[in-house]
């Protein structure tokens, strides 16, 4: 009997807004606790909500990248339940009209590519974090978090397997990232993702009871709990068991899950529609504001870098890695003209560099216009690979100036200049026998020759341009003979 | 000084006849002297009073103008924050809870110079309509101490009524500041939702509370209204643009060409004879005056109230939720678990109306019973506003009784909640549509208890109702009647 693993991934990001949904407080992660609340965050009795529009604006962001459609009016609901987290026993959030809705997302899996659906998106406030004290047996509360905002991405239950849900996920983080609303570090939490997952008969259009798992606080963790919970559902099925539907956790140092809570203990969260905010219209206005705005996306620089450059599809994924990557990318190819020697740079050289010294493509610094020199130098032939690279190098590490380097370490190829052909003149005057050889059609007798110029030269030496000075050289005799 | 209105004070420490500490010493006298017979002040800050009083001395001795009502004394109803001065909305839940922040309207009200010198008592969490419900007892009504002073700003009522203070703040969310106006002979204004801002005060109703002031005239009521509305960013329901600008008529006589509207039905059946001769005689005052004054079925009566009571109680079980025993206010002594600290804490702490509140909003809003209650309730508050908007096509305003009988003992209706609920139903449809009136007083019932009116605009009118109590005002003398014979 085979089964077919139905999956819906909740995707909680939260947004790098300066500060918080409701409040003026700043949303810097990883404060002193409760040095980032005020009266609002932490629900003090008496304090309102006041709606930060940048939030409306990131949500709004995401829902035209992931293909949404974006409501024509902010409509925010109250979540009620008790929990110390929660300083006003409840969350406002969005239930009735969520801000996007009826999207999908777009992943490859191995050749092919496929469509996931995107139910909703909605903005809410997240909650504050609980410290227990194991020794003393005391919890802490730290409303820092209180209010930072955040964005509920729910999907249709449209994959099938973990290394689809990670696909999702890579991909909604890359638009996160690109759209720069999410520093999406999951360890931090700033993206969180709960697995919603049943499992069929094959063919079957009913859905199986599902289970929500929760505490994934990484992607490979998100695949390996799929795997492990479909087959755990699948072994209970096949023994003629049933699943129950209940909310488990994750224990990724396991590798295995537990229950947490059964349906039957489910809440009622008695939503209702948040009176201390008013239905703000978003007008055309502000949407068409906020799609002229709208940055060229990953996969969208894929497509153009392949079109109009011609850059392979390897180098295209790596140059669009990180957004910060991209950019380098394409100002150095703005700068020296050479879009496809700037990929092999940064794809090659750059990627070596930074693997070597760990730095992280977002971390990454560097000048274009140093290495858009350098480009346009070995291009030209005026530097050799090997010096090119040494002053990459340079650069990267000491950023100098590539000019200066070059000049310092005599790294200038002599190309068309009389010293090169004096020596070249030398070398056929010192080597008759060799040059002899040469006529006789001795391969190795040019190589020789080529040498005696090049130790003479030095590194300044461009080996293309001794080659050619040499072989026009030669059929100059060859032609008096 | 007490014979004085609020603007009389002023303009008479403004001439520098007297000095602000002067006039706070002598409201702190009176309540020193009477308070302990009627209940209405919860605390008076003596010293934080005397301080801020010698500041705003010295600013105005120093040439700054800060406002007609600089250097008058007020008093806060216990449920809006005063920083730095108890909050408890007499309830045993937010004892020993101290805001670290001023509501927007007392944030107002001292920059315009006015001295907050205490809080005043209330039902619980602003549940109930005679003042009954707090944790600190009931409050006296001046005229008949054995009497209620109405709710749930009774305490604020109360006190201006026996001049403890000259000018006070309320919160009415059913009537809360419009019935204990009329039960203590004082004028109240409810103003139009988005006026003034809810920063700072304690949420019963989100949806329905408004901030507003309590004095002894109409002219007194606007000068602090003015002060305090406006738009606040603090607040996103409160939307309007400027501050209300009542100007300064000289003792208008005349309504000519104001068009009033008598809701016949109100005056049908369970309105008391005293209440229903004194509105009446209000009416004709008005008409006098050159009013048209026309009856008029008012729609949707039998709604009012469940609609207003599912709304109100909804929007509190949720509101009320952060009380739970663990950042501040009551934590049982006797709980030992999470779940423990929750029930125990709220079973103790709040008082019974409350819990009857709580419970019943929170039914309202499970699933099941959502669209059966609160939707049902939401769509007939729709339709109340619709019916109100095309009467205000008809009438500039609409007159009413504010309850439909004058302040009953203490006690008697304590036990009959639905009765309780029932006297709110002249004053719920006015929230519930968002609307601002204004209640005055109009005469004395068959017991010597003062009989109230109300008028009642479109939303933000309340220049029209202002200028239509200063007629009333300067034409009869029923503001000016003091307890204990005292004439104001």
């Amino acid at each position: 009997m085979t089964w077919e693993v139905v999956v819906g991934l909740e995707v909680h990001a939260e947004l790098s807004t300066r500060s918080k949904i409701f409040c003026g407080c700043t949303t810097a992660f990883g404060g002193e606790p409760n040095s980032q609340v005020c009266p609002v965050c932490s629900g003090m009795p008496g304090s309102l909500p006041r709606l930060n529009s940048a939030v409306v604006e990131y949500a709004a962001r995401l829902g035209i990248a992931l293909n949404c459609e974006i409501a024509n009016e902010c409509v925010f609901d109250r979540k009620n339940y008790f929990y110390p987290d929660l300083p006003k026993a409840y969350q406002i959030s969005q239930l009735y009209a969520p801000i996007c809705s009826g999207g999908f997302l777009e992943i490859e899996v191995g050749e092919a590519s496929k469509k996931i659906g995107i139910r909703e998106i909605h903005m809410e406030e997240d909650a504050g974090k609980l410290i227990h004290n194991s020794q003393s047996g005391e919890t802490f509360m730290d409303f820092n978090r209180c209010g930072v905002p955040l964005l509920e991405i729910v999907s249709l239950p449209d994959i099938r397997s973990g290394a689809e849900a990670a696909a999702y996920l890579e991909r909604l983080r890359e638009i996160l990232l690109y759209l720069d609303i999410c520093d999406c570090k999951m360890q931090e939490g700033s993206l969180r993702a709960d697995v919603n997952l049943s499992v069929r008969r094959c063919g079957s259009s009913e859905f199986g009871v599902r289970t929500e798992m929760k505490n994934l606080n990484s992607i490979k963790a998100v695949s390996r709990a799929i795997e492990h919970e479909s087959v755990r559902q699948i072994a209970l099925l096949d023994r003629g068991g049933t699943v129950t539907q209940q909310t488990r956790r994750w224990d990724d140092t396991k590798g295995e899950s537990y229950a947490m809570r059964s349906k039957e203990n489910a809440q009622d969260y008695r939503y209702f529609p948040e009176p201390d905010l008013p239905n703000s219209a978003l007008g055309e206005s502000w949407l068409a504001r906020i799609l002229e705005n709208m940055p060229e996306l990953a996969h969208e620089k894929r497509e153009r870098y392949a079109g109009e450059f011609g850059i392979s599809a390897y180098e295209a994924k790596v140059l669009t890695g990180d957004r910060n990557i991209a950019g380098l990318f394409e100002e150095l190819a703005s700068l020296c003209g050479n879009p496809k020697e700037a990929a092999r740079l940064i794809s090659g050289e750059l990627m070596r560099l930074m693997n070597a010294s760990s730095i992280l493509p977002e971390e990454l610094n560097i000048d274009a216009s140093k290495l858009a020199k350098l480009v346009v130098l070995v291009t030209e032939g005026k530097i050799s690979r090997d010096a090119y690279k040494e002053t990459i190098e340079a650069v990267f590490t000491q950023n100098v100036d590539p000019g200066a380097y070059i000049a310092q370490k005599g790294l200038l190829m002599q190309s068309d200049d009389d010293a090169v052909m004096e020596s070249v003149l030398a070398a056929i005057n010192d080597n008759p026998e060799a040059v002899a050889d040469y006529f006789l059609g001795k391969e190795k007798a040019l190589t020789f020759l080529m040498g005696k110029v090049m130790k003479k030269l030095g590194k300044s030496a461009n080996p293309i341009a001794v080659k050619k000075s040499m072989e026009d050289r030669l059929q100059c005799i060859g032609g008096k003979k | 000084m007490h014979d004085m209105s609020a603007l009389e004070l002023s303009a008479a420490i403004m001439a520098k006849k007297i000095g602000v500490i002067e006039a706070v010493d002598a409201y702190i006298d009176r309540i020193e002297a009477s308070d302990s017979r009627l209940n209405a002040f919860l605390c008076v800050e003596k010293d934080k009073a005397r301080a801020k009083a010698s500041q705003i001395q010295a600013r105005l001795d120093a040439g700054e103008r800060l406002s007609p009502l600089a250097g008058v004394p007020v008093a806060i109803k216990d449920n809006i924050s005063v920083e730095d001065m108890q909050c408890t909305c007499a309830s045993n839940m937010l004892g020993g809870y101290t805001p670290v922040f001023n509501a927007t309207a007392v944030e107002r009200l001292e920059r315009a110079g006015m001295i907050v010198i205490g809080k005043l008592n209330m039902d619980e969490f602003a549940m109930g309509g005679s003042s009954e419900t707090g944790v600190f007892g009931a409050v006296k009504n001046p005229w008949d101490t054995s009497r209620v002073a109405g709710g749930s700003s009774g305490g604020s009522a109360a006190a201006v009524a026996s001049g403890e203070i000259p000018l006070a703040l309320g919160s009415d969310t059913g009537g809360s500041i419009r019935q204990p106006c009329a039960f203590c002979g004082v004028t109240g204004i409810k103003p139009t939702y988005g006026a003034v801002s809810r920063y700072g005060l304690v949420a019963y109703a989100s949806s329905l509370d408004q901030i507003g002031p309590i004095g002894n005239n109409i002219d007194d009521c606007a000068a602090m209204l003015s002060i305090i509305s406006g738009r606040d960013d603090m607040d996103s329901t409160c939307v309007l643009e400027s501050p209300f600008d009542f100007g300064q008529e000289a003792c208008p006589q005349r309504l000519d060409g104001i068009k009033i509207g008598l809701p016949r039905n109100y005056f049908d059946a369970g309105i008391a004879e005293d209440v229903k001769s004194a509105v009446m005689a209000a009416a004709r005052e008005l008409e006098e005056a050159g009013a048209v004054v026309e009856e008029f079925e008012m729609p949707l009566m039998d709604y009012m109230i469940p609609a207003y009571y599912i709304i109100a109680c909804a929007e509190a079980s949720s509101n009320l939720s952060r009380y739970d025993g663990l950042k501040y206010g009551y934590r049982s002594p006797n709980a030992d678990t999470l779940q423990g600290v929750y029930r125990m804490s709220r079973s103790e702490g709040f008082g019974l109306e409350v819990k009857r509140r709580i419970m019943l909003g929170s039914f309202v809003l499970s699933s099941g019973y959502y669209d059966a209650y609160y939707k049902k309730a939401l769509q007939v508050r729709s339709l109340i506003k619709d019916a109100y908007s095309s009467l205000f096509g008809r009438f500039d305003m609409i007159l009413s009784p504010v309850a439909p009988g004058t302040a009953y003992k203490i006690g008697e209706n304590a036990g009959d909640p639905l009765k309780m609920y029932m006297g709110d139903i002249y004053t719920v449809s006015v929230n519930l549509a968002g609307l601002p009136a204004a209640a005055l007083p109009c005469g004395f019932g068959a017991k010597g208890m003062p009989i109230g009116f109300q008028l009642v605009g479109s939303a933000f009118s309340e220049g029209k109702l202002v200028s239509a109590a200063r007629v009333y005002q300067n034409r009869t003398e029923f503001n000016k009647a003091r307890p204990g014979g005292e004439a104001l």
